[in-house]
């Protein structure tokens, strides 16, 4: 590991100037993927700030009628927390569906959303990686690649996003509030990722020095039978093959779903969405929201599969939702 | 600090205050073992993948392969080494030795720090990835063979010892947690 400075910061302020002041200076939270991978050596950070000490934790009440999740809350305190359970179930059980009680325990909501990808390659400097390295060239592509996107990939990445939480948050339509040098700003969760491209490196649309310092869930998202949903290749403690935080009104067709394990980000499933708007929700209909949606996967040799299984998991979901509704 | 890459750093471990000089390099675990000598704690993977090297931090379970040291200084951490009173073993400990909650023992430091850690969560009523209905207005979730295997996932034993870690585990719940 590269030798590197540590700092805390308890203003705002403080941890922005710190951090724009040095060159490949970096936010620590709870570390749990940034250390690992300064371990490794694909991170390298000449200074860390540690921002769990801002006034950023906790959840409170938004005037909407939906929740702003302060960032440095621990994974674990936004999915135990009533008000999460009780409006954005579907958030709660993505977040329990992600790592371990340890990693729950140390991980914020905001270093979540600002995960890396748990591709092979990128986390072996001695491959090819044009999101590690651009230009490098992807290795994934024409190598190990079962657990890849089948849906926006570019030649030049086909990695996937690890988070499950970041997932629920674009069903739930949530807005990414930042602060900068230059004053605040936020960013819808739709707009937050940006398209693969020829730019794999560059993951989020935060400006250069951003520190993220809440999520906000709309009232308007307020979802209480939503359902989180993650197929993976052990029973637990493992990251999504393909996984979906669903919300379905019977009576009106409207729909929130969004798929995991699918894309270089969560994949807001707005083609099966309209599907459903055009009702009635049959299980043809269900299935047709599906199709419309994986029509545009486009999978690598290695990962068809995943194109079945989410087809499967978007009906499955639908289905359970319809039948649990009330009568 | 020393310089901007190394200093002197004040932990609390166990109820006792270690000043130690540490490069920032110097995760939680290394400095447990290495500069504090409480060689209890476990490096399996150093990657946060296995729990062997699982501490409490405030009273929470967490990994110390990836906790910095410099990023615990503050925290009131508690090892293995501080798990037990007075030359008495805890519940959760004389429940593993009972029920053979171990074979070879390497992971065992942390699976009982993870167990403490997380049946104090389940206490305070957190849900976990297998109960039925999250919603806080559901019973709370009953710790049983499912609840306790989904909740100790992070903690890998290689010689499969599992259905004794969660006999003993479930043995020692209500102990435990009645404290």
């Amino acid at each position: 590991m590269k030798e590197f400075a540590y700092r805390r910061a308890t203003e705002v302020r403080d941890a922005l100037t710190l951090v724009a002041a040095g060159d490949g200076a970096r936010y620590l939270g709870g570390g749990t993927n940034l250390v690992d991978l300064m371990k490794t050596g694909v991170e390298a950070p000449a200074r860390l700030v540690d921002v769990r000490f801002l006034p950023l934790d906790g959840v409170r009440e938004a005037a909407d009628g939906g929740l702003v999740i302060g960032a440095t809350t621990t994974n674990s305190d936004a999915a135990a927390h009533p008000e999460v359970r009780r409006r954005y179930p579907a958030l709660s059980e993505a977040i329990l569906a992600g790592a371990s009680g340890q990693l729950r325990n140390m991980a914020t909501v905001g270093g979540n959303l600002l995960q890396r990808t748990r591709c092979g390659y990128f986390a072996d400097p001695s491959q090819a990686c044009n999101k590690r390295v651009p230009g490098s060239g992807c290795a994934a592509i024409a190598g190990e690649h079962h657990n890849h996107a089948v849906l926006g990939w570019s030649r030049h990445c086909a990695a996937t996003h690890a988070s499950d939480m970041a997932v629920a948050m674009a069903a739930f339509d949530a807005v990414v509030h930042y602060e900068t040098l230059d004053g605040p700003g936020e960013l819808p969760l739709a707009e937050f990722y940006p398209p693969v491209g020829d730019t794999p490196d560059r993951e989020t649309a935060l400006p250069p020095g951003a520190l993220i310092t809440a999520i906000a869930l709309p009232g308007s998202a307020v979802s209480p039978r939503s359902r989180y949903r993650k197929v993976r290749e052990r029973a637990s403690y493992a990251f999504a093959t393909v996984s979906i935080a669903a919300d379905l009104d019977v009576r009106t067709g409207s729909a929130r779903i969004a798929l995991g394990g699918v894309a270089s980000r969560p994949w807001r499933a707005r083609r099966a969405e309209a599907v459903l708007r055009e009702g009635p929700l049959t299980a043809d209909r269900f299935r047709a929201a599906a199709d419309a949606e994986l029509s545009a996967a486009e999978p690598l040799p290695g990962n068809g599969y995943k194109v079945t299984l989410a087809r499967n998991l978007i009906v499955a979901v639908l289905t359970e939702l319809a039948d649990r509704a009330p009568a | 600090m020393t310089d901007d890459t190394h200093g002197e750093i004040v932990l609390r471990v166990n109820d006792v205050t270690h000043r130690l000089l540490v490069d920032n390099r110097t995760t939680l675990l290394d400095a447990l073992r290495e500069g504090i000598g409480h060689t209890g704690s476990k490096k399996g993977c150093d990657r946060g993948q296995c729990g062997a090297c699982t501490v409490l931090c405030d009273g929470r379970r967490v990994v110390s392969c990836l906790t910095l040291a410099v990023a615990a200084e503050g925290a009131e951490i508690t090892t293995i080494e501080g798990l037990a009173g007075d030359g008495e073993l805890r519940p959760i400990q004389r429940e593993f030795v009972r029920l053979d909650g171990f074979q070879c023992g390497y992971c065992t430091s942390g699976q009982l720090c993870s167990a403490v850690g997380m049946l104090a969560e389940h206490a305070a009523g957190w849900p976990s990835a297998v109960t039925a209905d999250v919603s806080p207005d559901a019973p709370a979730p009953e710790l049983d063979a499912a609840e306790v295997r989904e909740r100790m996932s992070g903690n890998l034993c290689r010689c499969g010892a599992y259905p004794s870690i969660v006999r003993a585990v479930l043995s020692a719940a209500r102990e435990e947690v009645a404290g």
